[in-house]
Protein backbone atom coordinates (compact mmCIF):
# COMPACT_ATOMS: atom_id res chain seq x y z
CA UNK A 1 0.00 0.00 0.00
CA UNK A 2 1.63 3.42 1.15
CA UNK A 3 5.58 3.65 0.90
CA UNK A 4 7.47 4.18 4.09
CA UNK A 5 8.00 7.91 2.91
CA UNK A 6 4.03 8.33 2.60
CA UNK A 7 3.44 6.84 6.08
CA UNK A 8 6.20 9.89 7.58
CA UNK A 9 4.62 12.43 5.81
CA UNK A 10 1.10 11.44 6.60
CA UNK A 11 1.56 10.88 10.08
CA UNK A 12 3.44 13.96 10.42
CA UNK A 13 0.53 15.59 9.12
CA UNK A 14 -2.03 14.01 11.63
CA UNK A 15 -0.12 14.72 14.71
CA UNK A 16 -0.14 18.72 13.59
CA UNK A 17 -3.65 18.33 12.60
CA UNK A 18 -4.55 16.90 16.11
CA UNK A 19 -2.61 19.22 17.93
CA UNK A 20 -4.43 21.77 16.48
CA UNK A 21 -7.84 20.03 16.91
CA UNK A 22 -7.64 18.97 20.55
CA UNK A 23 -5.84 22.11 22.02
CA UNK A 24 -7.95 25.08 20.62
CA UNK A 25 -11.28 26.60 21.62
CA UNK A 26 -12.38 29.03 18.69
CA UNK A 27 -15.08 31.40 18.91
CA UNK A 28 -16.83 33.61 16.06
CA UNK A 29 -17.62 37.41 17.44
CA UNK A 30 -18.02 39.87 14.90
CA UNK A 31 -17.16 38.12 11.96
CA UNK A 32 -13.80 37.82 13.01
CA UNK A 33 -12.10 33.60 14.64
CA UNK A 34 -10.72 33.75 17.89
CA UNK A 35 -8.54 31.62 19.65
CA UNK A 36 -9.39 31.74 22.68
CA UNK A 37 -6.50 29.63 24.63
CA UNK A 38 -6.57 25.75 25.90
CA UNK A 39 -9.04 23.10 26.30
CA UNK A 40 -8.92 23.57 30.64
CA UNK A 41 -8.77 27.51 30.00
CA UNK A 42 -11.69 27.60 27.48
CA UNK A 43 -13.84 25.41 30.16
CA UNK A 44 -12.89 28.06 32.92
CA UNK A 45 -13.94 31.03 30.88
CA UNK A 46 -16.95 29.32 29.37
CA UNK A 47 -20.25 29.50 31.26
CA UNK A 48 -22.22 27.92 28.44
CA UNK A 49 -26.08 27.63 29.43
CA UNK A 50 -26.39 25.12 26.52
CA UNK A 51 -23.89 22.34 25.37
CA UNK A 52 -24.77 19.81 22.65
CA UNK A 53 -22.35 17.25 21.55
CA UNK A 54 -21.22 15.46 18.22
CA UNK A 55 -20.18 12.30 17.75
CA UNK A 56 -19.87 10.53 13.93
CA UNK A 57 -19.10 7.98 12.07
CA UNK A 58 -19.22 5.22 14.41
CA UNK A 59 -19.33 2.58 11.74
CA UNK A 60 -20.58 -0.30 13.65
CA UNK A 61 -19.70 -3.96 12.12
CA UNK A 62 -15.99 -2.49 10.94
CA UNK A 63 -13.99 -5.24 12.50
CA UNK A 64 -10.55 -4.57 10.30
CA UNK A 65 -7.08 -3.99 11.19
CA UNK A 66 -7.62 -0.47 11.94
CA UNK A 67 -10.14 -1.30 15.32
CA UNK A 68 -11.19 -4.49 15.05
CA UNK A 69 -13.96 -3.44 17.68
CA UNK A 70 -15.72 -0.48 16.73
CA UNK A 71 -18.33 -1.13 18.90
CA UNK A 72 -16.13 -1.07 21.53
CA UNK A 73 -14.85 2.22 21.18
CA UNK A 74 -18.21 3.69 20.38
CA UNK A 75 -19.08 2.67 24.25
CA UNK A 76 -16.25 4.56 25.55
CA UNK A 77 -16.96 7.18 23.72
CA UNK A 78 -20.68 7.42 25.40
CA UNK A 79 -18.93 6.30 28.83
CA UNK A 80 -17.29 9.99 28.18
CA UNK A 81 -20.68 11.35 27.30
CA UNK A 82 -21.73 10.22 30.64
CA UNK A 83 -18.79 11.24 33.12
CA UNK A 84 -19.30 14.63 31.73
CA UNK A 85 -19.61 17.17 34.82
CA UNK A 86 -22.34 19.37 32.75
CA UNK A 87 -25.09 17.29 31.21
CA UNK A 88 -25.39 18.16 27.47
CA UNK A 89 -28.69 19.45 26.00
CA UNK A 90 -28.79 16.39 23.65
CA UNK A 91 -26.38 15.06 20.87
CA UNK A 92 -26.05 14.85 17.29
CA UNK A 93 -24.59 12.35 15.14
CA UNK A 94 -23.35 12.83 12.12
CA UNK A 95 -23.51 9.48 10.20
CA UNK A 96 -22.23 6.42 9.12
CA UNK A 97 -23.63 5.02 12.46
CA UNK A 98 -23.36 1.79 10.75
CA UNK A 99 -20.64 0.30 8.46
CA UNK A 100 -23.02 -1.61 6.31
CA UNK A 101 -26.73 -0.71 6.80
CA UNK A 102 -27.35 -4.33 8.60
CA UNK A 103 -30.23 -3.85 10.84
CA UNK A 104 -27.92 -5.84 13.56
CA UNK A 105 -25.32 -2.92 12.93
CA UNK A 106 -28.17 -0.24 13.45
CA UNK A 107 -29.22 -2.51 16.86
CA UNK A 108 -26.32 -2.60 18.18
CA UNK A 109 -25.30 1.14 17.76
CA UNK A 110 -28.84 2.27 19.15
CA UNK A 111 -27.92 0.34 21.89
CA UNK A 112 -24.88 1.56 23.00
CA UNK A 113 -25.84 5.42 22.48
CA UNK A 114 -29.40 5.28 24.31
CA UNK A 115 -26.50 4.60 27.50
CA UNK A 116 -25.79 8.36 27.15
CA UNK A 117 -29.42 8.99 28.00
CA UNK A 118 -29.28 12.14 25.64
CA UNK A 119 -31.65 13.07 23.19
CA UNK A 120 -29.89 12.56 20.09
CA UNK A 121 -30.37 13.75 16.35
CA UNK A 122 -29.30 11.70 13.44
CA UNK A 123 -28.23 12.20 10.16
CA UNK A 124 -27.12 9.42 7.59
CA UNK A 125 -24.19 8.64 6.26
CA UNK A 126 -23.26 7.03 2.90
CA UNK A 127 -23.15 3.64 4.56
CA UNK A 128 -26.43 4.05 6.35
CA UNK A 129 -28.16 4.16 3.06
CA UNK A 130 -26.91 0.86 1.36
CA UNK A 131 -29.59 -1.36 2.18
CA UNK A 132 -31.22 -3.00 -0.48
CA UNK A 133 -33.92 -0.24 -0.11
CA UNK A 134 -31.59 2.35 -0.59
CA UNK A 135 -32.15 3.93 3.02
CA UNK A 136 -35.40 2.24 3.86
CA UNK A 137 -34.13 0.99 6.99
CA UNK A 138 -32.60 4.30 8.03
CA UNK A 139 -36.01 6.04 7.24
CA UNK A 140 -37.46 3.54 9.14
CA UNK A 141 -35.58 4.04 12.09
CA UNK A 142 -34.71 8.04 12.16
CA UNK A 143 -36.51 9.07 9.87
CA UNK A 144 -40.64 9.77 11.23
CA UNK A 145 -40.33 13.52 11.67
CA UNK A 146 -38.17 13.75 8.51
CA UNK A 147 -38.57 15.14 5.10
CA UNK A 148 -37.26 13.30 1.82
CA UNK A 149 -34.25 11.38 2.52
CA UNK A 150 -34.26 12.36 5.87
CA UNK A 151 -33.29 16.19 6.55
CA UNK A 152 -35.09 18.23 9.43
CA UNK A 153 -35.00 21.40 11.31
CA UNK A 154 -35.42 22.03 14.82
CA UNK A 155 -35.34 24.67 17.88
CA UNK A 156 -33.01 24.45 20.89
CA UNK A 157 -31.17 27.06 22.81
CA UNK A 158 -32.42 30.00 21.36
CA UNK A 159 -30.58 28.30 18.12
CA UNK A 160 -32.14 26.72 14.43
CA UNK A 161 -30.66 23.43 14.00
CA UNK A 162 -30.47 21.94 10.36
CA UNK A 163 -30.08 18.38 9.62
CA UNK A 164 -29.39 17.75 5.80
CA UNK A 165 -28.73 14.16 3.80
CA UNK A 166 -25.79 14.70 1.00
CA UNK A 167 -24.95 10.62 0.74
CA UNK A 168 -28.27 9.65 -1.63
CA UNK A 169 -28.22 9.49 -5.24
CA UNK A 170 -25.09 10.57 -5.61
CA UNK A 171 -23.73 11.14 -9.53
CA UNK A 172 -20.43 8.95 -11.47
CA UNK A 173 -17.16 11.73 -10.98
CA UNK A 174 -19.79 14.07 -8.39
CA UNK A 175 -18.60 14.28 -4.81
CA UNK A 176 -21.89 14.82 -2.22
CA UNK A 177 -25.45 15.50 -3.26
CA UNK A 178 -28.10 17.79 -1.81
CA UNK A 179 -30.63 17.98 -4.65
CA UNK A 180 -32.74 20.53 -5.83
CA UNK A 181 -36.00 19.34 -3.51
CA UNK A 182 -33.67 19.48 -0.49
CA UNK A 183 -32.49 22.74 -1.48
CA UNK A 184 -35.67 24.22 -1.95
CA UNK A 185 -36.76 23.01 1.63
CA UNK A 186 -33.98 24.81 3.21
CA UNK A 187 -34.71 28.08 1.48
CA UNK A 188 -37.95 27.53 2.67
CA UNK A 189 -37.50 26.52 6.40
CA UNK A 190 -34.73 29.37 6.83
CA UNK A 191 -37.50 31.74 5.81
CA UNK A 192 -38.87 32.30 8.94
CA UNK A 193 -35.73 32.77 11.14
CA UNK A 194 -34.34 35.59 12.52
CA UNK A 195 -30.68 36.94 10.86
CA UNK A 196 -29.83 37.19 14.64
CA UNK A 197 -30.80 33.28 15.24
CA UNK A 198 -27.36 30.90 15.61
CA UNK A 199 -28.10 28.81 12.66
CA UNK A 200 -25.93 24.95 13.04
CA UNK A 201 -26.28 22.76 9.87
CA UNK A 202 -24.65 19.71 10.05
CA UNK A 203 -24.60 16.82 7.43
CA UNK A 204 -22.10 13.50 6.77
CA UNK A 205 -20.03 14.89 3.91
CA UNK A 206 -18.59 18.13 4.70
CA UNK A 207 -21.12 20.71 2.92
CA UNK A 208 -17.60 22.72 1.68
CA UNK A 209 -14.42 21.47 -0.18
CA UNK A 210 -11.92 19.88 1.43
CA UNK A 211 -10.34 17.41 -1.35
CA UNK A 212 -11.94 16.88 -4.34
CA UNK A 213 -9.80 13.68 -5.63
CA UNK A 214 -11.69 11.56 -2.87
CA UNK A 215 -14.58 12.82 -2.59
CA UNK A 216 -14.42 15.42 -0.06
CA UNK A 217 -16.72 17.25 -0.39
CA UNK A 218 -20.66 18.63 -1.79
CA UNK A 219 -21.42 19.44 -5.25
CA UNK A 220 -24.07 22.00 -4.48
CA UNK A 221 -23.08 22.71 -0.69
CA UNK A 222 -22.29 26.33 -1.76
CA UNK A 223 -25.66 26.83 -3.10
CA UNK A 224 -26.51 25.65 0.45
CA UNK A 225 -24.27 27.93 2.17
CA UNK A 226 -25.35 30.80 -0.01
CA UNK A 227 -28.70 30.63 1.04
CA UNK A 228 -27.11 31.07 5.14
CA UNK A 229 -25.43 34.16 3.66
CA UNK A 230 -27.72 36.77 5.74
CA UNK A 231 -27.09 34.76 9.26
CA UNK A 232 -25.09 36.02 12.01
CA UNK A 233 -23.70 33.35 13.01
CA UNK A 234 -23.37 29.65 11.03
CA UNK A 235 -22.05 26.74 11.93
CA UNK A 236 -21.27 24.02 9.58
CA UNK A 237 -20.80 20.57 11.37
CA UNK A 238 -19.85 17.57 9.28
CA UNK A 239 -18.01 14.29 9.47
CA UNK A 240 -16.90 11.26 6.96
CA UNK A 241 -13.55 12.09 7.03
CA UNK A 242 -12.73 11.01 10.62
CA UNK A 243 -10.26 13.69 11.51
CA UNK A 244 -10.84 17.49 12.26
CA UNK A 245 -10.47 20.18 9.84
CA UNK A 246 -11.78 23.61 10.59
CA UNK A 247 -12.09 27.04 9.12
CA UNK A 248 -13.72 30.03 9.86
CA UNK A 249 -15.26 32.57 6.93
CA UNK A 250 -16.97 35.75 7.43
CA UNK A 251 -19.83 34.60 10.38
CA UNK A 252 -19.41 31.06 8.92
CA UNK A 253 -17.25 28.32 11.04
CA UNK A 254 -16.99 24.83 9.36
CA UNK A 255 -16.00 21.77 11.45
CA UNK A 256 -15.38 18.19 10.84
CA UNK A 257 -15.28 15.56 13.64
CA UNK A 258 -13.36 12.64 14.38
CA UNK A 259 -14.93 9.31 14.09
CA UNK A 260 -15.51 7.15 17.11
CA UNK A 261 -14.29 3.94 15.12
CA UNK A 262 -11.10 4.07 12.93
CA UNK A 263 -8.96 7.25 11.29
CA UNK A 264 -8.28 8.32 7.82
CA UNK A 265 -5.15 9.71 5.66
CA UNK A 266 -5.10 13.59 6.17
CA UNK A 267 -5.93 14.69 2.13
CA UNK A 268 -4.05 13.26 -0.13
CA UNK A 269 -1.20 11.70 2.23
CA UNK A 270 -1.76 8.58 1.10
CA UNK A 271 -2.82 6.75 -2.09
CA UNK A 272 -6.65 6.53 -1.39
CA UNK A 273 -8.73 7.32 1.43
CA UNK A 274 -9.96 4.86 3.91
CA UNK A 275 -9.59 3.09 6.95
CA UNK A 276 -5.40 4.05 8.19
CA UNK A 277 -4.06 1.53 10.62
CA UNK A 278 -2.32 3.22 13.47
CA UNK A 279 -0.75 1.70 16.38
CA UNK A 280 -3.17 0.18 18.59
CA UNK A 281 -2.17 2.05 21.78
CA UNK A 282 -2.57 5.46 20.02
CA UNK A 283 -5.85 4.67 18.42
CA UNK A 284 -7.68 6.65 20.78
CA UNK A 285 -5.58 9.54 20.16
CA UNK A 286 -7.36 9.45 16.48
CA UNK A 287 -10.72 8.82 17.58
CA UNK A 288 -12.83 11.18 20.03
CA UNK A 289 -16.02 13.56 20.22
CA UNK A 290 -17.46 17.05 19.76
CA UNK A 291 -18.60 19.27 22.11
CA UNK A 292 -20.30 22.87 20.86
CA UNK A 293 -21.39 25.31 23.46
CA UNK A 294 -23.78 28.28 22.09
CA UNK A 295 -23.82 30.54 24.76
CA UNK A 296 -27.05 32.86 23.95
CA UNK A 297 -28.19 34.74 20.84
CA UNK A 298 -25.35 36.83 19.14
CA UNK A 299 -22.82 35.31 21.67
CA UNK A 300 -19.91 33.27 20.10
CA UNK A 301 -20.31 29.47 19.56
CA UNK A 302 -17.51 27.33 20.40
CA UNK A 303 -16.04 24.36 19.38
CA UNK A 304 -14.05 21.73 21.74
CA UNK A 305 -12.54 18.28 20.62
CA UNK A 306 -11.47 15.78 23.14
CA UNK A 307 -10.10 12.54 22.02
CA UNK A 308 -10.88 9.25 23.69
CA UNK A 309 -7.63 9.00 24.93
CA UNK A 310 -8.67 12.13 26.81
CA UNK A 311 -5.52 14.48 25.51
CA UNK A 312 -6.44 18.17 25.37
CA UNK B 1 -24.22 -22.80 -30.74
CA UNK B 2 -22.23 -20.46 -28.29
CA UNK B 3 -20.09 -23.02 -27.26
CA UNK B 4 -19.52 -24.88 -30.61
CA UNK B 5 -18.49 -21.41 -32.33
CA UNK B 6 -15.94 -20.86 -29.21
CA UNK B 7 -14.53 -24.59 -29.51
CA UNK B 8 -14.25 -23.57 -33.70
CA UNK B 9 -12.20 -20.47 -32.93
CA UNK B 10 -10.58 -22.57 -30.33
CA UNK B 11 -8.63 -24.69 -33.13
CA UNK B 12 -8.32 -21.15 -35.33
CA UNK B 13 -6.45 -19.12 -32.76
CA UNK B 14 -4.24 -22.03 -30.99
CA UNK B 15 -5.34 -23.99 -27.47
CA UNK B 16 -2.88 -21.95 -25.59
CA UNK B 17 -3.95 -18.61 -26.38
CA UNK B 18 -6.96 -19.37 -24.16
CA UNK B 19 -7.54 -20.23 -20.53
CA UNK B 20 -9.24 -23.08 -19.37
CA UNK B 21 -12.18 -21.92 -18.51
CA UNK B 22 -13.24 -21.14 -22.18
CA UNK B 23 -11.21 -24.57 -23.14
CA UNK B 24 -14.04 -26.26 -20.70
CA UNK B 25 -16.99 -24.01 -22.87
CA UNK B 26 -17.68 -21.65 -20.05
CA UNK B 27 -18.25 -18.00 -20.77
CA UNK B 28 -15.12 -15.79 -21.14
CA UNK B 29 -14.30 -13.81 -17.94
CA UNK B 30 -12.07 -10.48 -16.89
CA UNK B 31 -11.38 -9.71 -13.29
CA UNK B 32 -11.75 -6.27 -12.24
CA UNK B 33 -10.18 -5.52 -8.78
CA UNK B 34 -11.12 -2.97 -6.83
CA UNK B 35 -8.28 -1.51 -4.59
CA UNK B 36 -7.16 1.59 -3.25
CA UNK B 37 -10.85 3.35 -3.79
CA UNK B 38 -10.24 2.69 -7.88
CA UNK B 39 -11.41 0.41 -10.33
CA UNK B 40 -7.98 -1.78 -11.84
CA UNK B 41 -7.81 -1.99 -14.54
CA UNK B 42 -10.64 1.24 -14.70
CA UNK B 43 -10.83 0.24 -18.48
CA UNK B 44 -12.14 -3.35 -19.75
CA UNK B 45 -12.84 -4.58 -22.85
CA UNK B 46 -14.47 -7.45 -23.69
CA UNK B 47 -16.36 -9.51 -26.00
CA UNK B 48 -20.52 -9.74 -26.13
CA UNK B 49 -21.33 -12.81 -23.59
CA UNK B 50 -18.54 -12.39 -21.36
CA UNK B 51 -18.91 -11.78 -17.34
CA UNK B 52 -17.00 -9.42 -15.31
CA UNK B 53 -16.27 -10.02 -12.01
CA UNK B 54 -15.04 -7.23 -9.53
CA UNK B 55 -13.57 -8.34 -6.10
CA UNK B 56 -13.19 -5.54 -3.32
CA UNK B 57 -9.71 -5.93 -2.03
CA UNK B 58 -10.35 -2.85 0.13
CA UNK B 59 -10.94 -2.55 3.94
CA UNK B 60 -14.08 -0.06 2.98
CA UNK B 61 -17.20 -1.52 1.12
CA UNK B 62 -17.75 -0.59 -2.29
CA UNK B 63 -20.88 -0.56 -4.85
CA UNK B 64 -20.23 -1.55 -8.47
CA UNK B 65 -23.30 0.57 -10.43
CA UNK B 66 -24.24 1.11 -14.24
CA UNK B 67 -24.58 4.93 -14.50
CA UNK B 68 -27.45 3.50 -16.98
CA UNK B 69 -28.95 1.21 -14.84
CA UNK B 70 -27.70 -2.32 -16.26
CA UNK B 71 -26.32 -3.32 -12.83
CA UNK B 72 -26.14 -2.77 -9.77
CA UNK B 73 -24.27 -4.68 -6.55
CA UNK B 74 -25.20 -4.80 -3.25
CA UNK B 75 -22.84 -3.27 -0.89
CA UNK B 76 -19.43 -5.50 -1.60
CA UNK B 77 -17.54 -5.74 2.02
CA UNK B 78 -13.77 -6.75 1.93
CA UNK B 79 -13.25 -9.62 -0.31
CA UNK B 80 -16.70 -9.86 -1.69
CA UNK B 81 -17.52 -9.72 -5.19
CA UNK B 82 -20.27 -8.87 -8.17
CA UNK B 83 -20.09 -10.58 -11.48
CA UNK B 84 -22.55 -9.40 -14.23
CA UNK B 85 -22.68 -11.10 -17.73
CA UNK B 86 -22.58 -8.27 -20.88
CA UNK B 87 -24.67 -9.63 -23.85
CA UNK B 88 -25.33 -6.80 -25.42
CA UNK B 89 -22.12 -4.52 -27.23
CA UNK B 90 -21.72 -1.00 -26.07
CA UNK B 91 -20.02 1.27 -23.70
CA UNK B 92 -20.81 0.50 -19.97
CA UNK B 93 -19.99 3.64 -17.78
CA UNK B 94 -19.78 2.62 -14.00
CA UNK B 95 -18.98 4.03 -10.51
CA UNK B 96 -18.99 3.18 -7.02
CA UNK B 97 -22.84 4.56 -5.36
CA UNK B 98 -20.78 5.12 -1.62
CA UNK B 99 -17.68 6.70 -3.74
CA UNK B 100 -18.61 8.12 -7.23
CA UNK B 101 -15.02 9.61 -7.70
CA UNK B 102 -14.39 6.00 -8.66
CA UNK B 103 -15.18 5.58 -12.21
CA UNK B 104 -14.53 2.75 -14.49
CA UNK B 105 -15.99 2.00 -18.20
CA UNK B 106 -16.60 -1.93 -19.61
CA UNK B 107 -16.51 -1.63 -23.64
CA UNK B 108 -18.34 -4.55 -25.12
CA UNK B 109 -17.52 -5.78 -28.50
CA UNK B 110 -20.04 -7.40 -30.99
CA UNK B 111 -17.22 -9.90 -32.13
CA UNK B 112 -17.50 -12.63 -29.70
CA UNK B 113 -14.48 -14.54 -29.30
CA UNK B 114 -12.21 -11.73 -30.14
CA UNK B 115 -9.66 -11.17 -27.02
CA UNK B 116 -10.12 -9.17 -24.48
CA UNK B 117 -7.96 -6.36 -23.69
CA UNK B 118 -7.08 -6.97 -19.92
CA UNK B 119 -7.99 -10.64 -20.52
CA UNK B 120 -5.29 -13.78 -21.31
CA UNK B 121 -3.23 -11.24 -24.15
CU1 LIG C 1 -16.48 2.96 -3.14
Amino acid sequence: MASKDAHVGRRQVLECMAWAGTGALWTISGGTPHALGLLGQARAETAAPFTFLQISDSHIGFDKAANPDALATLRETIAKVRAMPARPAFMIHTGDITHLSRASEFDQADAAIREAGLETFYVPGEHDVIDEGRGRSYLDRYGKNAKGAGWYSFDAGGAHFVGLVNVVDLEAGGLGKLGPEQLAWIENDLRGQSASTPIVVFAHIPLWTIYEPWGWGTDDGLRALSLLNRFGSVTVLNGHIHQIVQKTEGHMTFHTARSTAFPQPAPGAAPSPGPMVVASDKLRDYLGLTRVDVARVDSPVAIVDATLAGKA
Amino acid sequence: MRALSRRTLLGWLGFAAWPMRAARGAPREVSVSIQNFAFAPARTQIPAGARVIWTNEDDAPHLVVASKGAFRSSALDTGDTFQFVFREPGSYDYFCALHPHMQGVVTVTAEAGRGAETGDH
